[in-house]
């Protein structure tokens, strides 16, 4: 199979402390992947990485066999890469339709266009549309981002990050903060949209992490300790006892 | 903000009345400015219009950057002074040569100098946002400002370039003498740049242009180049504000170093601020209010500038969306009948004039304190007597304790009668939005 994201000996220091400590990884196109660990593991940085936000301090990441090593984030975007953040990113002031269109745009070829009335670009409204019925918010289009619950900013991040029809999805703990059925919903819709696409999930609902991935990463202090299968992850010793077992995770 | 409240656009409409939605308000601004001379028919006014024309396309134009993509350019009139020598120099060289150009296109030139020097300057300063942006800005503008001062042969020194509009191609007759046939120039001219300038505000990039003034860093996430975005934004923007400098040019014949200074960029600054940022109107209600001050402030008061200076501090503090954002605080009441409409908001009015009087008392008697503390530090050698206002009729002696004792009274008991009617607006306030909630359900 080929692979969609492979981490070559990454690694990432701020100052003098390495966060990520060399970090190999092979995520193969279609595959969804879970990276759990416990808090400061460097899980978020790891997407910081992969997503151009960060450079790295030495090491490669290839995209479908392409090194796209410092990169800035939207060259990687437009190489079909989207991801979400932990911390909600939105755009406060603008509507909740604004906030889904504008990730929607350069998926459709509008690119910088000033000369297009962007009310008669029927694919960008369809798809916008389309987006926020799956993350249950037509009723709130017209809201300022800013002013949703924590729940709905939550739904919204990742609309935006589904909405440019990226074949390979980073979601950073997606469902944090969410209620028990909100979580459904949204584990719900992160399956069909990742349908035939490949998922990268951070998550820390273990629930949701073994019901969603075909593979897991368990991350500590900056290093992968296994890559394996759900089951064979969950009896593995080391795991067991730098993480799972332990009361590390929360 | 006006662009989170647009209804989701359905599959396009065609009815009539959907038609008259859109193009309606721009047939009613053409009727305006076609009959708007004939109201105010005078030469003063036709002058003043024209200026309010010039100021509306250049507040526009820094509102592209300013309130659309969150730059805030402390050297707008760099695009806006550079244009008007291209244009002063465009001009010189159609007359001489006798190139069959007449005096309408020739805002071609400086919206083309305009862009050109806002790709140049822009290429520098838009890689950056935030603060930077507003620095560079700043030194971009000190840099031309101080190059116009020693580059003579094209800023042509103290003088200026000058170039007379009347002698280039006649254009249906029409040799553009009377200060009329500059007026219906500059308002075409007008019209067409807020018609442009607003439907770019429509298109992706315009509304790309506020994903990056709200979050740029987001931006970058969903495959745009916010740096890219802005450096459009600032192309566009110069462009623009070379049509309203060559407009200037064109209107007063003449090119000065003034017009890229830190004052003409303060001017714009200033408009697109009181008008408001947030709103597309904002920034023509503020130049036709900036305008129109400037030139009525100064037959009332010298210090006027002073009272401009207070009064952008006081809207800056109390209403920090600006004019506009006044007004469309409004607009939630504007909803049911028609006559409850007009009911709703004639108390509301009603409850404004209960406040307004005791507050022009204090204003009164704060100018009066102003004015008198002027004359007898400034102008002590004309004598005690002094022209309130420049009033002959109204004259007092600021010698005597009546008048400072008149002006604290008038000061401190007016604030005090304001104060007691804050509640009154308050009550009408909430009483209106009941009402409206209620007949809007
Ligand atoms: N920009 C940064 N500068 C300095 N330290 C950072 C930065 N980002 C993350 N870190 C540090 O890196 C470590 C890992 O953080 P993070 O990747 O957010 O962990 P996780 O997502 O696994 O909880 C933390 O100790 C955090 O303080
Ligand atoms: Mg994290």
């Amino acid at each position: 199979m080929n692979s969609a994201v492979e981490l070559k000996d990454l690694k990432k220091n701020f100052g003098k402390t390495e966060i990520i400590r060399g970090v190999s990884l092979d995520v193969k196109s279609g595959e969804r992947h879970a990276v759990i660990g416990p808090n400061g593991a460097g899980k978020s940085t790891l997407f910081n990485l992969i997503s151009g936000r960060f450079l790295p301090s030495s090491g490669a990441i290839h995209l479908r066999g392409e090194n796209i090593t410092g990169l800035r984030p939207f060259e990687i975007n437009r190489r079909g890469l989207s991801r979400s953040f932990q911390v909600t990113n939105i755009f406060p002031r603008l509507s909740v339709w604004e906030n889904v269109r504008c990730a929607v745009l350069w998926s459709k070829g509008y690119k910088y266009s000033f000369w297009q009335n962007i009310d008669r670009l029927e694919d960008v409204r369809a798809r916008t549309a389309e987006i926020l019925d799956q993350i249950n918010m037509t009723a709130r289009a017209q809201t300022p981002a800013g002013v949703l619950t924590y729940a709905e900013q939550r739904a919204l991040e990742i609309g935006i990050t589904i909405a440019g029809g990226a074949d390979i999805i980073l979601l950073d703990e997606p469902t944090a903060g969410m209620s028990r059925s909100e979580t459904e919903h949204a584990v719900a819709l992160i399956r069909k949209v990742s349908e035939g696409r490949t998922l990268i999930i951070i998550e820390h609902d273990m629930g949701v992490v073994f019901d969603l991935a075909d593979r897991i990463s368990v991350l500590v202090y900056g290093q992968i300790l296994a890559t394996d299968e759900p089951v064979k992850i969950k009896s593995n010793q080391k795991v067991q006892e730098a993480y799972l077992g332990a009361a590390g995770h929360d | 903000m006006s662009e989170t409240t647009k209804a989701i656009p359905m599959a396009s409409e065609t009815s009539m009345a959907a038609r008259f939605k859109r193009y309606g308000i721009w047939i009613v601004a053409t009727i305006i400015l076609l009959v708007a001379p004939y109201i105010f028919s005078s030469g003063a006014s036709i002058t003043t219009m024209c200026l309010m024309g010039i100021m509306i396309v250049f507040a526009l134009s820094y509102n592209m950057l300013l309130g659309q993509t969150g730059m805030l350019s402390f050297g707008h009139a760099v695009y806006y002074g550079l244009a008007a020598f291209a244009t002063a120099h465009m001009m010189n060289w159609v007359i001489k040569t006798g190139a069959p150009i007449p005096l309408p296109l020739i805002p071609l030139a400086g919206a083309a100098a305009g862009l050109f020097f806002g790709i140049v300057f822009g290429a520098v300063s838009t890689k950056r946002g935030g603060t930077a942006f507003a620095m560079i800005s700043l030194g971009l503008g000190e840099l031309v400002y101080s190059s116009s001062l020693i580059l003579r042969s094209f800023f042509g020194g103290e003088e200026g370039i000058s170039a007379d509009r009347t002698k280039l191609l006649r254009f249906f007759g029409y040799n553009f003498g009377s200060q009329i046939q500059v007026y219906y120039l500059i308002a075409a001219w007008c019209l067409l740049c807020v018609i442009l300038m607003y439907a770019i505000t429509r298109t992706p990039l315009g509304r790309m242009c506020n994903a990056v003034r709200e979050n740029p860093e987001r931006v970058e996430f969903v495959g745009y180049n916010p740096q890219f975005v802005r450096f459009i934004a600032f192309a566009l923007g110069g462009l623009f504000a070379g049509v309203a400098g060559s407009l200037a040019a064109i209107n007063i014949e003449l090119a000065q170093a003034s017009f890229v200074g830190a004052a003409q960029s303060g001017a714009v600054l200033l408009a697109a601020y009181m008008g408001g940022v947030a709103f597309f109107v904002g920034p023509i209600l503020g130049a036709i209010i900036v305008t129109l001050l400037s030139i009525k402030l100064s037959d009332f008061s010298e210090i006027w500038v002073l009272y401009f200076g207070i009064l952008f501090i006081t809207i800056i503090l109390f209403a920090p969306y600006g004019l506009s954002g006044l007004l469309m605080m409004h607009a939630q009441f504007w909803r049911g009948p028609l006559s409850s409409r007009i009911a709703r908001f004639g108390k509301l009015f009603g409850s404004y004039l209960v406040a307004a009087i005791p507050a022009l008392i204090m204003i009164l008697g704060a100018i009066l304190l102003i004015e008198m503390i002027h004359h007898i530090v400034q102008k002590s050698a004309e004598g005690p007597m002094m022209h309130f206002l420049r009033s002959s009729r109204f004259t007092v002696n600021t010698h005597t304790a009546l008048p400072w004792v008149g002006g604290i009274v008038a000061l401190i008991g007016g604030f005090f009668a304001f104060r007691m009617t804050w509640p009154v607006v308050a009550k009408a306030w909430n009483n209106a939005l009941a009402d409206a909630q209620r007949s809007g359900a």
